[in-house]
């Protein structure tokens, strides 16, 4: 690549973020309204943060016996979500089969997106975010490799600083009219792929590591991490794209979320089988182990707050899967909403809630402590996924226009379809 | 158009691109150096004479804080000490006396309460099993008919697993064994909480309120000064009378003798005796922390 002069280098950025603004501040109804939907979760969400940073972590329902709730819950499902990017970019660039490569942008889109939100749920999450820098050498000190948190720190942000090079290079470079430089994207999309894998399987080794927890200290833990985010990140992106090619003139092919849909079946019949299989281990030898699998399925004596929600992930997994492995069903529109919608409560359910409260419950010590979201959590982290949304939706703002050649910087167009250059 | 040409390299405003960037780095290179110098440090690693002026800054903040005059010690690690722990189980009735004078000498928070020590009732017949203890057993009178009791702090692993997790180094675990925390680098993140297999860990989950008049004044810099809101707290073994030549409190106040300390490297020490001559147990052994903690039934 020959090397541009500054000057124009600058004036060419200068273009790109001042059309992006000009991108993001029109819109219809529709989308202001959306805006401020997001606008309102995210200042009740700053309040309850506020209230919180100002009391401490008291205002949750977290105590020592239960260390961690639904903060963490959520960071774990959005790990789950950031890395299932890579069942798109698997197919788009190892097979180069097109109708999937045309959307590998949105699923690195959503992959930035969720890598915010599982960076903000952790500074939610932590009691002194103001020594966050405690983390960062020179200043401060990581712990590596010995802690997995340590680990976990570094991956996330590696990967979100991969996505995040090869998002905008491709929608920059396609801006101003030209193809994305290959020798720069495809070992970054080399990299991304064990990347993906590595993320989802740092997180569960952080649990996984724990001898103190026995539901957690089992090996299956990071296949099924990865089988359950191979359902929940396409199932938002399904959605995603649907809405998109409803509302913009983006050209999407049934082909493309069909394949996507079955593949989640596939994904979706190894998560119930790995979960099959860790059900049948615990019930069977019944140790004393059992404890933290009877507490989430069955309720310990009179303690089952969390009964219903096992349930009902285990209804919306083994309904998905139904839908998506049908051709039929998942060729439905319908259907296959409702597979989506499915897909992502149930995960969404058995990686937040049931992955992190029958962790701790009973604690260490054999007490039971019913663990329940308190409002100030609910609003909170209702707040960080409205910054997730509103980062999505602004990104998708400027990404739409630029890969439909609608957006481009007109005064140097080289190719004359943008399009055509970002396929 | 005009200004979209090349200009010609000579014209270009930073004509030493490579004497800039030198000058960069080395202003980056001397900030860096004078916050990691002069900043927030972790104690861990905190020079000796950089630690006496963080010791008289503490001492001055809680004189201010609470009025009364403090003594914040920074003794290390003696020498060919190896501190270990005994407990007899058939001798603890379970009073939970061991639990407040623990509370009121290492200053731990009065509301919300904060307790290092968790005495556990547990059936006769069953054994030790968590499963079935009772941490808020409260009858007229102990020991309770059937029952017997197991109290539960800090077991000062060898291999502590909250060491391992940490992902600041904010704790850790002294020459003589004492597992630490350093209250002004711990982040809260609880991970150590989640890795302790014991319970051992506390957090102040709101701010720690303890009035002056309860205030213990003789400190350790790794033990008993006031904690702040958001950080992890746990048993030192009193280091701030360990390390002293003194007992831990809980030892002094227990009134049936059960507990018991001292160097396990003095071949003359009572918690050598204990070791060599009793029947030894200790918690959760297969999970291999190695704990300092034993418990004996008297034989």
């Amino acid at each position: 690549m020959p090397l541009e002069h500054p000057v124009r280098s600058i004036r060419r950025f200068g273009g790109f973020t001042r059309g992006s603004l000009e991108l993001i501040l029109r819109g219809n109804r529709a989308y202001w309204l959306w805006m401020a939907f997001l606008g309102a979760l995210i200042v009740s969400g700053s309040l309850a943060y506020a209230a919180q940073v100002h009391i401490g972590l008291g205002l949750t329902a977290m105590r020592d016996q239960v260390s961690w709730g639904f903060y963490i819950g959520n960071f774990t499902f959005l790990v789950g979500v950031a890395a299932a990017a890579v069942i798109l970019v698997i197919p788009a660039y190892i097979y180069d089969w097109k109708p999937i490569r045309e959307i590998v942008i949105y699923g690195e889109l959503l992959a930035i997106s969720a890598i915010s939100m599982c960076l903000l749920f952790v500074l939610v999450d932590i009691g002194r975010p103001d020594r966050f820098w405690h983390l960062l050498p020179p200043f401060g000190h990581l712990n590596f490799p010995s802690s997995l948190l340590a680990w976990d720190v570094l991956v996330l942000n590696i990967y979100f600083v991969v996505n995040f090079v090869v998002a905008t290079h491709i929608l920059y470079r396609a801006f101003h009219g030209k193809r994305y430089i290959k020798q720069l994207v495809a070992p970054l999309v080399m990299l991304s792929i064990p990347m993906a894998v590595g993320i989802h399987t740092v997180t569960a080794f952080l649990y996984n590591g724990l001898a103190a927890r026995p539901y957690w200290n089992a090996s299956i833990l990071a296949p099924q991490f990865l089988a359950s985010a191979f359902c929940s990140g396409p199932a938002i992106l399904l959605v995603v794209l649907q809405l998109l090619r409803r509302f913009t003139r983006f050209e999407i092919r049934d082909e493309a979320i069909w394949k996507i849909a079955e593949l989640m079946a596939y994904a979706m019949f190894l998560n119930l089988f790995l979960h099959g299989a860790e059900a049948f281990k615990e019930f069977y030898s019944n140790t004393q182990h059992l404890l933290y699998t009877r507490y989430w399925y069955l309720g310990l004596g009179s303690h089952h707050t969390m009964v219903p929600f096992a349930w009902a992930a285990v209804a919306c997994n083994l309904l998905s899967f139904g839908l998506f492995i049908s051709p039929s069903m998942r060729r439905n529109w319908i259907t296959l909403n409702i597979g989506c919608l499915a897909t992502y409560a149930g995960v969404y359910i058995e990686k937040g809630m049931g992955l992190i409260i029958p962790g701790l419950t009973p604690d260490t010590l054999g007490e039971i402590y019913e663990y329940y979201p308190t409002m100030t959590e609910l609003r909170v982290a209702a707040g960080v996924f409205a910054v997730g949304f509103l980062l999505f939706t602004l990104m998708l703002k400027v990404a739409v226009p630029i890969s439909l050649g609608e957006f481009r910087d007109n005064k140097e167009a080289e190719a004359p379809d943008a399009a055509a250059a970002l396929a | 158009m005009a200004s979209e040409q090349p200009v010609p390299r000579n014209a270009n405003a930073c004509a030493h691109p490579s004497r800039r960037l030198f000058t960069i780095s080395a202003a980056a290179t001397a900030a860096s150096w004078i916050l990691t110098a002069c900043g927030p440090k972790r104690l861990f690693e905190a020079p000796k004479d950089r630690l006496k002026s963080l010791i008289s800054d503490l001492e001055l903040r809680y004189r201010n804080e609470y009025g009364k005059d403090v003594h914040v010690s920074d003794a290390p690690a003696m020498p060919g000490v190896q501190f270990a722990y005994a407990l007899d189980i058939s001798r603890c009735i379970g009073c939970r006396r061991c639990v407040y004078a623990c509370v009121e000498e290492n200053n731990q928070s009065r509301d919300p309460q904060v307790h290092w020590i968790r005495v556990l009732s547990m059936e006769k017949g069953k054994g030790v099993d968590f499963s079935h203890a009772d941490p808020y057993y409260h009858p007229a009178q102990v020991p309770e008919e059937g029952h017997f009791y197991i109290p539960v702090s800090c077991q000062h692993c060898q291999d502590p697993p909250c060491v391992k997790v940490c992902p600041t180094g904010a704790t850790w675990a002294e020459k003589d064994g004492i597992v630490v925390v350093d209250y002004d680098w711990c982040i809260g993140c609880r991970y150590c909480m989640a890795a302790c297999p014991y319970g051992a860990r506390h957090f102040n989950w709101t701010a720690p309120v303890l009035p002056a008049a309860e205030l213990n004044p003789n400190m350790h810099y790794l033990g008993n000064r006031p904690r702040a809101k958001g950080v992890v707290e746990k048993c030192t073994f009193c280091i701030q009378r360990s390390r002293a030549g003194r007992y831990p409190a809980c030892v002094e106040i227990c009134p049936v003798g059960a507990r018991k300390f001292g160097n396990i490297l003095d071949p003359a020490s009572e918690i050598r005796y204990i070791i060599e001559h009793k029947r030894i147990l200790v918690l959760k052994e297969e999970l291999n922390t190695v704990p300092r903690f034993f418990y004996s039934y008297a034989t």
